[in-house]
C-alpha cells in the first residue's frame, strides 16, 4: 500500500517530522517497506526551452537544438522526434544523473555538434514507461526552474506492507486513523454530504447470490462529461504508481485507496437492459476484463450480468465492455459489499489480484456504503458535472453488533505489560472502539465496523476425538475477543514497553534433551566429517528421470506445481542429489573428494526415512610417502561400519551379505544386516550406467546409512575387563575355499572355533592365482590366542589350532593350504 | 724387569687403543687380553712365583689390565657412538616434506547453527521436536488458523503433491502434532509436563531467486504452560539471540506483525549496522524472526482449552542467522555443495557445540 505524505496530510492533522511517521507505522504494525522521493532524484533536472530545434548536419535522426535554461545559451544534440522549436522541455545539465539508467552526462561532441547536456523523457527520469518522446511541458512551466518541485514530485512517498488481517489499513483514512490513535495527530472527519437523488436510476439491482453479495448500492448520473481528470486528482494517482485513464475512472480508483472502498463503473449506454443481476457464474459466462484478458466464471463466482450476460467478476474485476471512456455521457455507480470468503476464493481460482479484490477478501468496512457512494457522486458531479438519480439497492446493511470484553488483568497475565486500565481503555477508544459496559476488573467495547478482524465470529477446525475438544471451543470463543482487544492495545503502546523476563528453569543444571535418535545422528555426522568427508544440505526434490536412475519414481511423491521440471520428484535417496553436488564439483575441475549428507529418503507411501549417505569420487591424494589410491568399495564399508561402530552397534552382530540394488555394482556392492531382517546400511562401487549417465567417474563408491533402522544400544554397565597377566601369541593359518565364500564366513568361524582364547583375526592375504587351483581362493588369517589361567603349553596350542582348522573346515568347506 | 715390561706394555697400549678403529680395536683386545694375549700371558706366569712375588706381580698386572680393559671400552663406546651418529646420518629423511595425505572434512554451517541451538535452548529448558517434511493440508495450514480461502495461504507459495498433502511451509506443523500428543494425554486426566520445544528442519516453499530458495530450513519454538506471558517471549528470545550472536548487549526489538497462528503477533528485530553489516552497532534493524501468543484457535484447534493454557510460539530461518552471523552472502550456495565452500565455511566435527567452550 502505498500513499504520499500530502495524501496521509488530507486525513491527519500532524505536525510530526516524517521520521516519527515511519517509526510510528513500524511501532504498530504497518511495517514500512520503503520510502521514495522522486525529487532528490531529479534534483539537476530543470525546466528549458527550445530556442530553436534544427536537422542535425550530420545525422538525418538527430536534431542540433539551442536551449535555454535560464543561463546561457546551450547547445544539445536531441534524438526524440518531436523535439521542436519553442517546446518547453526537462533539461538535464552535465554532472546530472540519469535515475534509470544510471548514466551521469558530460559534455560532449555528438558528430561534430557539441551537446551541453540532455532533453529528457518520462522512462529516462523514472517517471513512467512513454518513450516515444521527450516530456513536453505546457508553455506556462517556468524556465530555469526546478522540474521535480514545479510537478510536484517533491514530496515522500510512503509504501507500507499491510497484513492479512488489516482490510482498513489499506486505505488512507484507515492509516491516518492507526497513527492518529497511536497519538501521532488528529483524524480528519470524513462525514460527506447526503445527495439528494432525481428520479430513479436508470439501472437497477437485482441480487440472485446474496450469500455472495449482502449488500449492494448504485446510482445513475445523467450527463457527463468524461474526460482527463483534474491536475491534483492525476497527481495523486501518479504519486502511487497508479496510471489515470479517464475522470470517472479515475475516481473510482482514488476512493479504492483513499478509504479503502472499491467502487465500479459502469457505462449505462452500454448495459444491455435496464437491470444488473448479481448471480452465479454459468456456463458461457466469459468476458473481456479491464486487464485485457478474457474473464470465465464458474458456478462459484459472482457475477454480475445485464441482459447479454456476465459483464464483471463482481468485486475482482469489470469488464472491458461496460466500462467508461471518454464518450461516456451516462454513468451507473456500484458500491457494493461482497463475501470475503467468496472473493478470495473466485480470486485464487481466477488468479487476478486487483486492488479491489485485495480489499473485499480482507473485509471492508460493512456500514460505510451509503456515505462512501454519496461522496463518489458529490466528486463525479464536480469533475464531470451531471445530475444524480435516487439510489438503487439490493438486500440490506448488514448486522454490525460485535462486542469484545477486555479483563484488565490479562493485561499483565497474558500481554506482560504493565498498561493500566484508563490507558487501555483510552487506545481503544481513540482506535473507534466505544465503551459499552466497564466495572473495576473490566471493559466491554463494542467493535467499530471497520475492524472485522477484531471479535470475528469462531472458526475453529478441530482434530477430531479430542478428549477436551468442547471445553477447548468454548475457551477460544471467549478468549479470542479479549486476545484481540489486547494486541490492539500492545501495539498502540509499543512492545518495547514490555519487559522481557527470562523463561524459569526447573534446574540451572540444564537435562540433556537430545533423543537419544537426535544424539546419535549428530554423532554420526561427526564421524563422517574425521573421516574426511564433507556434509552437504541438498534439495529434498530433483528431477523424476535422475531419481528414477535411484529406484522408482512414483506419483505420489512427484510435485503438483514444480518450481522447474528439474526439481519435480521427491528423492528415493539422499544419494540421488548428492550425486548431483558431485558432478558439479567435478565440472569445476575438483577431483579426490568425499561428501555426505543427513537427510531424508522419501518412499512411495509418503513416508520418510533419516539416511546417512556419502559418496567418495577419486583416490587419496597425491604423496610422495605412498601411492595415491584410487577409493573403491571398501572405504564405502568402511565409512558405514566406522559409523555403526561409533553408534554402539555391537560389531559381532553385523553381517555383509553380498549385492544391491540397481544402481550399485552387482558384484561390488554390499548391505550391512544385523540379524535376517535388519539392514543398517548399503555401500559399493556405484554402477558404470548410473555414472556415466550423472558425469561421474566409473568407479565412485557410496554408501547408505539408515539411521532410523539402527537399534538403540542397551544401556548396560560395563563388565570389568579381563586383563590377564599372560602374552597373548599368534598363529597364522592359510586357508583355500571356494571363491564364492565369504572372508567374512572364515573369519567368524575361527573366531567361534574357541570363544576363551581366540580374542582376535585378521585376514591379512587374499590370493588366486599360480597355485591355488581354479575356482578357489587362499586366505590367510592371523588369530591372536589369549590365555586367561596359565600359559599354554606347545600340546594346548597344537589342540587349539586343530579345533580352528577343523571348525573352519566345517563351516566353509575350507582346507588348511599344504 | 717384570714391572718395567708392564709398564711399557701399557704405555704402549693405550695409545694404541686410543686410536683404534672398530676392527684395529677388536685386534688390540686379542693380543693383550685374549687367551694368549700379552696381559693374559703375563698372569698365567704368576703360577711360577713365589707367593710374596705373585702378591706384588699379581697387582701390578691386575692393575694394568685394568687399564687397558677400561680403556678399550672407553674407546668403544666412542666408536659405537661415532657409528651410530654415521647411521643416524644416514638415515636422514626430509622432515620438510608433507606427510600422507588425510583430507579433512567438515560439518554444514546448518548442521552447526541447529547444534548451538540445541545447546543453548538447552540451558532454557527445551526439547527438540521432529516432524515429516510431506505432510497434511490440516496440520500445515487449517490446524494453524488458516482456513482454505486465508489470503495468507496465497502468499505461501505452496508445494503440492498429488492428493491432499503439501511439503510443509514452515515447521509449525510439528507445533500441532507436539500439541495434538499432548492434549490427548492431558484431557486423559493426566497432567504432562508444559510443552517446551523447538524444531528445527526442512522447508519448502515454491519461491526461487536470489534470496529465496525452494528449500530452506526453519526453527519453531513453542512454550505452552500456565502464566507464560509475552514478556517470556520477549525475555526468552533476547536471551537466545544474545547467545547465538555472542553479543551480551544485541539490541533486540519487537514489532507488531501479523500472522494467522498467533496474536499478537510480533516481528523480531536486532540491531545492526546496515553499511558495515556490523551486529549489535549502529542504528538500523534487521528482521530475523517471527512471533507471538499462540492463537486461542490453533491452541482448541489441537484440544486445549486456552482459558487454561497460553503460551507463545516463534520462527526464524536458520540460513538467515547462520548468514549473518558467519558474514556469509549468497543463500544459493548453502546447496550447492562447492566443495570449495564447504571446506571455507565448514565446522570441525572435533569442536561440537557446547555452552562452556563456547559457541
Amino acid at each position: 500500500m502505498k500513499f504520499s505524505l500530502s495524501w496521509l496530510k488530507t486525513w491527519l492533522e500532524t505536525d510530526a517530522p516524517l521520521e516519527d511517521i515511519l517509526a510510528t507505522l513500524n511501532k504498530i504494525g504497518l511495517e514500512v517497506e520503503g520510502v521514495e522521493n522522486k525529487a532528490e532524484a531529479l534534483k539537476p533536472f530543470t525546466i528549458a526551452q527550445i530556442i530553436e530545434a534544427q536537422p542535425h548536419p550530420n545525422a538525418d535522426r538527430l536534431r542540433a537544438c539551442r536551449v535555454t535554461a535560464g543561463g546561457a545559451e546551450l547547445s544539445v544534440v536531441c534524438g526524440a522526434p518531436n523535439a521542436r522549436t519553442g517546446l518547453k522541455v526537462v533539461f538535464a545539465p552535465p554532472g546530472a544523473t540519469i535515475p534509470t539508467s544510471g548514466l551521469v552526462l558530460k559534455i560532449g561532441e555528438i558528430r561534430g555538434v557539441k551537446s551541453e547536456g540532455m532533453l529528457t523523457s518520462t522512462r529516462e527520469l523514472g517517471l513512467g514507461e512513454d518513450h516515444e518522446g521527450i516530456i513536453e511541458l505546457p508553455e506556462d512551466a517556468p524556465i530555469g526552474a526546478n522540474y521535480a518541485q514545479w510537478a510536484g514530485l517533491d514530496e515522500p512517498v510512503i509504501e507500507i506492507s499491510v497484513t492479512p488481517n488489516r482490510g482498513d489499513a489499506l486505505s488512507v483514512r484507515g492509516i491516518a486513523r492507526d497513527l492518529a490513535a497511536a497519538g501521532l495527530g488528529t483524524l480528519k472527519p470524513f462525514a460527506p454530504a447526503p445527495i439528494k437523488g432525481n428520479g430513479a436510476s436508470a439501472i437497477q439491482w437485482a441480487n440472485a447470490y446474496a450469500e455472495a453479495c449482502p449488500w449492494i448500492l448504485g446510482r445513475t448520473i445523467r450527463g457527463v462529461k468524461n474526460g482527463p481528470s483534474p491536475a491534483w486528482l492525476v497527481k495523486r494517482l501518479e504519486s502511487i504508481g497508479l496510471r489515470p485513464i479517464n475522470a470517472l475512472v479515475d475516481i473510482t480508483n482514488f476512493f479504492t485507496f483513499d478509504l479503502g472502498r472499491p467502487l465500479h463503473v459502469f457505462d449505462v449506454t452500454k448495459i444491455n437492459g435496464p437491470t444488473l443481476t448479481l448471480r452465479r457464474g454459468q456456463e458461457g459466462d466469459s468476458f473481456p476484463g479491464l486487464a485485457g484478458k478474457e474473464v470465465q466464471a464458474s458456478h462459484e463466482d459472482c457475477v454480475i450480468a445485464d441482459g447479454a450476460g456476465a459483464q464483471s467478476l463482481a468485486g475482482i474485476t469489470g469488464g472491458e465492455g461496460t466500462g467508461c471512456d471518454a464518450a461516456t455521457t451516462d454513468v451507473f455507480i456500484e458500491c457494493a459489499l461482497f463475501d470475503r470468503v467468496k472473493i478470495a476464493q473466485t480470486g485464487q481460482r481466477a488468479g487476478i489480484f486487483s486492488d479491489a479484490r485485495a480489499r473485499f477478501e480482507r473485509g471492508i468496512d460493512s456500514q460505510l456504503l451509503p456515505e462512501a457512494l454519496d461522496a463518489a457522486t458529490a466528486m463525479v458531479l464536480e469533475l464531470c458535472g451531471g445530475e444524480a438519480s435516487e439510489i438503487t439497492e439490493a438486500g440490506s446493511r448488514p448486522e454490525w453488533s460485535r462486542q469484545a470484553k477486555l479483563r484488565f488483568a490479562r493485561l499483565a497475565s497474558f500481554g506482560g505489560s504493565d498498561i493500566t486500565p484508563p490507558e487501555a481503555i483510552a487506545s481503544l477508544e481513540r482506535l473507534g472502539f466505544t465503551v459499552v459496559t466497564e466495572d473495576a476488573a473490566s471493559v466491554t467495547v463494542a467493535v467499530p465496523s471497520w475492524r472485522n478482524d477484531v471479535a470475528q465470529p469462531p472458526s475453529l477446525d478441530q482434530a477430531p476425538d479430542l478428549p477436551g475438544a468442547m471445553a477447548a471451543a468454548e475457551g477460544a470463543a471467549e478468549i479470542e475477543p479479549e486476545a484481540d482487544l489486547i494486541e490492539e492495545v500492545l501495539r498502540l503502546k509499543g512492545l518495547d514497553a514490555i519487559t522481557p523476563v527470562s523463561l524459569p528453569v526447573a534446574s540451572l543444571v540444564p537435562a540433556p534433551i537430545l533423543t537419544p535418535k537426535q544424539a546419535r545422528t549428530a554423532l554420526a555426522r561427526r564421524v563422517l566429517a574425521t573421516r574426511g568427508l564433507l556434509e552437504c544440505v541438498t534439495f529434498s526434490f530433483t528431477d523424476d528421470a535422475s531419481n528414477a536412475l535411484f529406484g522408482d519414481a512414483p506419483e505420489s511423491l512427484r510435485l503438483a506445481n514444480p518450481i522447474s521440471a528439474d526439481l519435480n520428484q521427491m528423492r528415493a535417496t539422499p544419494l540421488a542429489t548428492l550425486a548431483q553436488a558431485a558432478a558439479r564439483n567435478l565440472a569445476r575441475g575438483i577431483s579426490d573428494f568425499g561428501l555426505f549428507e543427513t537427510g531424508p529418503a522419501y518412499a512411495a507411501d509418503t513416508s520418510q526415512v533419516l539416511v546417512a549417505a556419502g559418496l567418495r569420487v577419486g583416490g587419496t591424494g597425491l604423496s610422495a610417502l605412498t601411492p595415491a589410491r584410487a577409493f573403491d568399495a571398501m572405504d564405502a564399508k568402511a565409512d558405514a561400519l566406522t559409523v555403526l561402530s561409533a553408534l554402539g552397534v555391537p560389531m559381532d552382530a553385523v553381517t555383509t551379505i553380498a549385492g544391491g540394488p540397481s544402481y550399485y555394482h552387482p558384484g561390488q556392492s554390499g548391505a550391512l544386516m544385523q540379524g535376517p531382517k535388519t539392514m543398517l546400511a548399503r555401500f559399493g562401487t556405484l554402477h558404470p550406467n548410473l555414472t556415466r549417465a550423472l558425469d561421474l567417474p566409473t568407479g565412485t563408491v557410496a554408501f547408505e546409512i539408515f539411521l532410523d533402522a539402527i537399534p538403540e544400544p542397551k544401556r548396560r554397565k560395563k563388565t570389568a575387563p579381563a586383563l590377564p597377566p599372560f602374552q597373548p601369541l599368534r598363529r597364522d593359518f592359510a586357508f583355500l575355499v571356494d571363491e564364492s565364500v565369504g572372508a567374512e564366513a572364515v573369519l567368524r568361524a575361527a573366531r567361534g572355533a574357541e570363544r576363551s582364547l581366540v580374542t582376535g583375526v585378521a585376514l591379512f592375504d587374499r590370493y588366486q592365482g599360480k597355485g591355488v587351483p581354479e575356482g578357489k581362493v587362499s586366505l590367510a588369517i592371523a588369530v591372536t590366542l589369549q590365555p586367561s589361567e596359565k600359559s599354554l603349553t606347545d600340546a594346548e596350542i597344537e589342540a587349539v589350532c586343530a579345533r580352528i582348522i577343523a571348525e573352519v573346515g566345517k563351516k566353509t568347506g575350507a582346507a588348511l593350504r599344504g | 724387569m717384570q714391572s718395567n715390561h708392564l709398564k711399557g706394555l701399557v704405555e704402549t697400549a693405550l695409545p694404541a687403543i686410543a686410536a683404534a678403529d672398530a676392527a684395529s680395536l677388536e685386534e688390540l683386545r686379542v693380543s693383550l687380553l685374549g687367551k694368549n694375549g700379552n696381559v693374559t700371558l703375563l698372569l698365567k706366569s704368576l703360577g711360577g712365583m713365589d707367593a710374596e712375588a705373585r702378591k706384588t706381580a699379581g697387582a701390578e698386572i691386575n692393575h694394568a689390565k685394568m687399564q687397558i680393559t677400561d680403556a678399550l671400552s672407553a674407546r668403544r663406546a666412542v666408536l659405537d657412538s661415532q657409528a651410530l651418529e654415521q647411521k643416524l646420518a644416514a638415515e636422514r629423511i626430509d622432515v620438510t616434506q608433507p606427510p600422507r595425505p588425510d583430507s579433512a572434512g567438515a560439518l554444514h554451517p546448518l548442521s552447526r547453527t541447529q547444534e548451538e541451538l540445541a545447546a543453548i535452548f538447552a540451558a532454557m529448558g527445551f526439547a527438540i521436536a521432529e516432524g515429516p517434511d510431506i505432510e497434511s493440508d490440516w496440520n500445515n495450514f487449517s490446524a494453524l488458523n488458516i482456513p482454505s480461502h486465508h489470503p495468507a495461504r496465497a502468499m505461501m507459495d505452496t508445494f503440492y503433491l498429488t492428493g491432499d498433502q503439501v511439503l510443509r511451509t514452515h515447521t509449525s506443523p510439528v507445533q500441532i502434532r507436539t500439541m495434538l500428543e499432548w492434549a490427548k494425554t492431558e484431557g486423559l486426566g493426566e497432567s504432562p509436563a508444559p510443552i517446551r520445544i523447538i524444531v528445527p528442519g526442512r522447508t519448502f516453499r515454491a519461491d526461487h531467486d536470489a534470496t529465496h530458495s525452494p528449500m530452506f530450513h526453519q526453527c519453531e519454538g513453542l512454550v505452552i504452560g500456565q502464566g507464560i506471558t509475552l514478556g517470556h517471549l520477549k525475555g526468552c528470545l533476547i536471551d537466545f539471540l544474545r547467545a547465538y550472536f555472542g553479543l551480551p548487549e544485541l539490541p533486540v526489538r519487537l514489532r507488531s506483525s501479523y500472522f494467522p497462528f498467533t496474536e499478537p503477533s510480533m516481528e523480531v528485530d536486532i540491531g545492526w549496522n546496515r553499511k558495515t553489516g556490523e551486529l549489535g552497532g549502529g542504528t538500523d534493524w534487521l528482521e530475523i524472526g517471527g512471533s507471538g501468543m499462540v492463537h486461542p484457535n490453533v491452541l482448541a484447534n489441537c484440544g486445549i482449552d486456552p482459558r487454561r493454557f497460553q503460551g507463545f510460539a516463534f520462527g526464524m530461518g536458520l540460513e538467515r542467522i547462520t548468514m549473518l552471523k558467519h558474514g556469509i552472502a549468497d543463500l544459493r550456495l548453502f546447496y550447492e555443495s562447492d566443495v570449495r565452500w564447504l571446506r571455507h565455511y565448514g565446522a570441525s566435527p572435533l569442536t561440537p557445540a557446547s555452552l562452556h567452550e563456547g559457541l
